[in-house]
């Protein structure tokens, strides 16, 4: 057993982990206080909508349609001379989460929107015909009515993360991800490689898991 | 109170949902608005607190044209103009509680006045128990009942209700009747109510307006309206609700005899019958009431004796066709 796992250096994985999950962390953080409001923004301009506006709405629309179109390891790149002004390097931890950012926040935008948009019709009206305020509309009704629906985009999220966090390691962002390439498969070693994919599918499931729950305590429907 | 003038709506280019109304409601009427699907009910009850504005023609609420309110404006007139809805519109990820505080907490009452004001309301809509639950948990009737107080909680003049029982068994359908009579009547409350079914008319609408196709084919008085109507439409909508079979086999004369008040109440085929000679049969026959009258509608057939004498005593009666 330790002859097949005589290539992992478990300080070395615990690292690893720990880097994921601060990239995961910060950069989850931050695309949902910067998707959220995006959403929102693309719900209320829609047709129909207290904000109404084609040109707006459309502009939104495009700008998150190209981030999402453009794979994320081209992302990555692209992303690296902004990166640096924004966080002063393109490496590590930090380097990771301006892309990181970037490419998931359009992505829970939309999901983000797709919720809205599933809020009852009649309550929206109902809400609307107290006298509400948009502002009265957004955080009394459609984020409440949503939650259970924003909870699930960010569980979705999330894991798309973890997928971005690997593909990030091939820049030189530390992580699980750069472990399984460096080691795994670069340099033929199976048992990092195996390590790796365990804990990350772990990392999955237990997002995924831990997702539902809270989907389902805040579901009242 | 309210007045639309020569109202039209348009949705697109292409599909007009009114094709100019003119309406004038009373305060403190309970008003019926009847039509089938698509007759532009709900485009009608949306432009009296504005959630529609007319392409043409003008909405007037104590006066005031709808459309020309500012955006403060319209919050204001919306805290005088309650509505409840078919789904009911409630909150559902919130409490019966704070579903009912909802207007309130908009308005921006207290924390203080928002204690006082719910559970008086829950109390009048027979929810008293309920505050602590979530509308998932109540039954159809009772969530209807946490959308009336929600309506109720801004003292509003007005009450709107879009197809308010179309989701409720007929039983359930007459209890929230009952009570939007009962505000009506307790509160003075105008109630606007749009409905597809003749039976919801009938039970509480003082006046009625048939829509078809965007126009107001007949407007007038209920009783009128039932037990005289004009227009084929609204021919068609009374015929659907009474379920007329016509029974196969009599080859005598027949007679529609309407009869409205106290004459329901008076033994009157019977007296006829003995003073004519002429017997009754009952072909096809409907008692039931209207509003605060009672009205009944036989199909007779007429069998011996002096048969002109007894259409002619009917005739005293009500009226014959």
């Amino acid at each position: 057993m330790s002859g097949f796992f005589s290539n992992v250096d478990w300080s070395e994985i615990l690292q690893a982990c720990l880097d994921t999950l601060a990239m995961l962390g910060g950069s989850l953080l931050l695309t949902v206080l910067l998707g959220l409001p995006l959403g929102v923004l693309l719900f209320l301009t829609g047709k129909g909508q207290p904000w109404e506006n084609r040109w707006g709405n459309g502009a939104l629309a495009l700008l998150v349609n190209l981030v999402r179109s453009m794979p994320f390891i081209i992302l990555l790149i692209v992303m690296i001379p902004l990166t640096i002004v924004l966080v002063g390097t393109s490496l590590g931890v930090a380097g990771a989460i301006p892309p990181l950012v970037v490419g998931a926040a359009p992505f829970f935008a939309r999901l983000v929107e797709t919720a809205l948009r599933e809020v009852d019709r009649n309550t929206v009206e109902a809400v609307q015909a107290m006298g509400a305020t948009t502002r009265d509309l957004v955080f009394r009704a459609l984020l409440p009515e949503a939650l259970p629906g924003i909870l699930a985009a960010t569980t979705v999220t999330a894991i798309t993360l973890i997928s971005f966090t690997a593909m990030a390691g091939a820049v030189g962002a530390g992580g699980l991800g750069d472990l399984a390439i460096r080691f795994g498969y670069q340099r033929f070693q199976t048992d990092v490689m195996l390590v790796t994919v365990v804990l990350l599918l772990a990392l999955v499931q237990l997002l995924q898991v831990a997702g539902d729950r809270l989907v389902r305590h805040f579901t009242r429907k | 109170m309210i007045r639309l003038e020569g109202v039209h709506k348009a949705f697109g280019d292409t599909h007009a949902a009114l094709a100019g109304v003119d309406l004038e409601i009373g305060r403190g009427e309970v008003f019926g608005i009847i039509g089938r699907s698509g007759a532009g009910k709900s485009t009608l009850v949306r432009l009296l607190n504005g959630l529609e504005r007319p392409s043409s023609g003008r909405v007037l609420i104590d006066g005031t044209d709808v459309a020309t309110l500012s955006a403060d404006g319209l919050r204001a007139l919306r805290s005088r103009v309650g509505m409840i809805f078919q789904n009911f519109g409630l909150l559902w990820s919130r409490t019966v509680f704070d579903n009912v505080a909802l207007p309130l907490r908009i308005g921006g009452a207290s924390r203080a006045e928002i204690a006082a004001k719910v559970p008086a309301l829950l109390e009048r809509v027979g929810l008293s128990e309920h505050g602590a639950k979530y509308p998932a948990q109540l039954s159809g009737g009772q969530k209807q009942r946490v959308g009336i107080a929600r309506a109720l909680a801004t003292n509003p003049e007005i009450l709107l209700c879009d197809e308010a029982t179309s989701a409720l068994d007929p039983e359930t359908t007459r209890n929230i009747l009952d009570l939007l009579a009962d505000l009506n009547r307790e509160l003075g409350l105008t109630i606007v109510l749009i409905t597809h079914e003749m039976e919801v008319v009938r039970q509480v609408c003082d006046r009625v307006v048939v829509l078809h196709a965007g126009r107001a084919v007949e407007t007038g008085d209920v009783a009128d309206v039932f037990l005289h109507p004009r227009a084929s439409e609204t021919q068609a909508l009374i015929a659907e609700a009474d379920e007329h079979v016509d029974p196969i086999g009599f080859d005598g004369p027949v007679v529609r005899l309407t009869l409205h008040g106290k004459a329901v109440l008076d033994p009157v085929l019977t007296r006829i019958a003995r003073d004519t000679g002429t017997d009754f049969i009952i072909l096809d026959g409907r008692i039931g009431r209207l509003k605060n009258t009672s009205f009944g509608r036989l199909t007779l057939g007429l069998v011996g004796g002096d048969t002109e004498r007894a259409i002619a005593a009917l005739r005293l009666e009500g009226e014959v066709e």
